[in-house]
């Protein structure tokens, strides 16, 4: 290796590391608060400064003793609703997408220019309509509430459009010769092809399930029926306050999705991507 | 006889497959159909209708024309729009080539455990926006102890109150949207990178290009797609942020609206103050124009091919 050679790889690592670090500070600064009295944070802001004999994970207690362990409701209610919702989701949309993909037919390509349309218009215009049809359903402050204005996502009909149309269509035609049916083909022949795609979308969902906020706080109502975004949110109020169990709840609820995260990288990095390629 | 039937039979049979085929695709799209009429056209019909509707009290609503859109243009809708469109306007202007030069110096064997970065810079994508608006709120709290007070002294700049002037409200947002989304559009663009053929950087270091001169000629060009693509989500995102907004300062409506976004003047006006006429105005303006980019982008990228199958 030649010095200039070593020159530019201390370089284009430098600055990859200092972006690397900016994206983790505030998992670090959080976490590292979380073993100190909210108030604290509140009052003085986050500081570069550690007094570790103070620390002591009192907050962390809150989490089973706060109003009964309101925390513990906020986690089950996100873990069903991203339950529903993923589940829910990945079957209507790869439904959708691999029939766009599969066949030809008439307002084959109006229908994907209608979903290109939803997929770009944002949500957040039609929270209101939306509330409106929620509440005429009688579903406010129901896990169904949340999750019906999602239940056929547009992102993922493209995705698994995308990913369907590259699959050869010699795998339906020889289905077609054994007997099976136009649905046995997908059940049995294509969807264990797609797995990948499947895994891609499950993390992809998940993710957008369990940090929603802006839906879920216009349609859960009560305490008890929370999830863990607008439960926390709930905390910052000034009727709600409770910056303690903010702190250490705010910490665990990022748990899971990053656990997810780690033990999936490639797969989720690379379905990512694949959404993106073919636009 | 018995064999002209087995004949008939599977006749009858292989046109029922066919009609079968016929009808699948129908089958297997219906919920998205369904979906569109009850999730997508519903609501917007409905919200058009109560842009052109006034509600007073309990009586049923009264057709009102364009009065709401009239009422629309006042200070507050002029700030949220304002607001909107420059934070918009200014994460579009990183969140674009910052991302493509970072791919690059990933992609270009120089970085040292690349993969390892990679993850890290996409970990601030799965956070909610409650817990990363934490860090944003506090770190830019106006001690003059607080982080980013503390790193701004360091430049011999005063200790600012971050959040309570319109301008680094601002830069406060952006910063929180760059932080957020910079690895997914590194991920994104690496992806795209893998597709730019090999052979034409070395053709180009055969005729003495620079590196300046091949990012230019041959890698912006090879990922225009995904830079199209990454263009249009940062403007749908930019003028539907709402929740950045809101974490950071704990409600809709902010002191002198210097936080006000389009949709947080939708939030306010619908949920807050019952004015749903002009929360529904406010909402099909903003349509139309979510609608308009849409389809110059459509017609810049034609997603759905000529030659797509």
């Amino acid at each position: 290796m030649n010095k200039k050679k070593i020159g530019l790889t201390v370089l284009a690592t430098l600055i990859i590391a200092i972006f690397a670090v900016i994206a983790l500070m505030p998992f670090f600064f959080l976490f590292i608060s979380s073993f100190k009295p909210g108030s604290e944070m509140i009052r003085n802001g986050l500081q570069f400064k550690f007094d570790f004999e103070n620390y002591s994970l009192v907050n962390y207690g809150l989490i089973n003793t706060e109003r009964d362990g309101i925390y513990k409701k906020w986690y089950v209610n996100s873990i069903v609703i991203m339950i529903l919702q993923v589940g829910t989701g990945l079957f209507f949309s790869s439904l959708v997408g691999y029939g766009l993909a599969k066949y030809r037919f008439k307002g084959r390509n109006t229908m994907f220019i209608l979903v290109l349309m939803v997929m770009m218009v944002p949500v957040e215009i039609l929270i209101l309509p939306l509330y409106k049809e929620i509440n005429a359903l009688k579903l406010i402050d129901t896990y169904a509430g949340v999750i019906l204005p999602f239940i056929v996502p547009a992102t993922g009909i493209f995705f698994f459009r995308q990913f369907a149309s590259g699959l050869p269509t010699e795998i339906m035609e020889s289905g077609r010769i054994d007997g099976c049916g136009e649905f046995g083909i997908f059940f049995k022949l294509m969807m264990p092809i797609m797995l990948p795609a499947y895994g891609a979308m499950t993390i992809l969902l998940a993710m957008g399930s369990w940090n929603s906020m802006v839906w879920p706080m216009i349609v859960l109502r009560t305490s008890e029926m929370q999830t863990l975004p607008i439960g926390l949110q709930s905390l910052l109020t000034p009727y709600g306050n409770n910056y303690d169990l903010l702190l250490s709840g705010a910490v665990m609820s990022v748990l899971p999705i990053l656990i997810i995260f780690l033990l999936n990288q490639k797969t989720f990095i690379a379905g990512m991507a694949a959404g993106s390629v073919k636009g | 006889m018995s064999k002209q039937t087995d004949i008939q039979k599977k006749g009858t049979k292989k046109a029922g497959k066919i009609r079968m085929i016929k009808l699948a695709p129908y089958i297997f799209t219906a919920p998205f159909v369904i979906y569109f009429l009850l999730f997508f056209i519903y609501p917007i019909t409905d919200t058009i209708k109560t842009s052109m509707s006034q509600q007073v009290g309990f009586a049923p609503p009264k057709f009102s024309g364009f009065a709401n859109y009239k009422l629309l243009i006042d200070d507050y809708f002029i700030m949220a729009t304002q607001n909107s469109a420059i934070y918009t306007f200014f994460t579009c202007l990183i969140l674009i080539p910052l991302p493509l030069l970072l791919a690059v110096l990933l992609d270009s064997k120089f970085v040292v455990r690349s993969e390892l970065f990679k993850s890290a810079l996409f970990i601030p994508a799965l956070t909610s926006v409650v817990m990363a608006g934490l860090f944003f709120k506090y770190a830019f709290s106006s001690n003059p102890n607080a982080l980013m007070n503390a790193f701004v002294g360091v430049f011999g700049i005063p200790p600012q109150g971050w959040l309570e002037k319109r301008t680094t409200t601002w830069i406060v947002l952006v910063l929180f949207c760059v932080w957020k989304w910079l690895g997914v559009n590194i991920v994104y663009y690496l992806s795209a990178l893998q597709m730019v053929s090999k052979d034409l950087y070395e053709a180009a270091m055969i005729d003495g290009a620079t590196a300046w001169e091949r990012f230019i000629h041959i890698t912006v060009p090879g990922v225009k797609p995904t830079i199209i693509y990454v263009l249009t989500i940062s403007i749908y995102g930019g003028f539907s942020m709402f929740a950045e907004a809101f974490t950071l300062f704990n409600s809709a409506r902010t002191p002198g609206d210097i936080g006000a976004t389009i949709v947080s003047y939708i939030y306010a006006q619908g949920f807050n103050r019952n004015n749903f006429g002009i929360a529904s105005a406010a909402g099909i303006v903003l349509l139309a124009g979510v609608l308009i980019i849409n389809i110059i982008q459509l017609r810049i990228t034609d997603p759905v091919g000529k030659n797509n199958d």
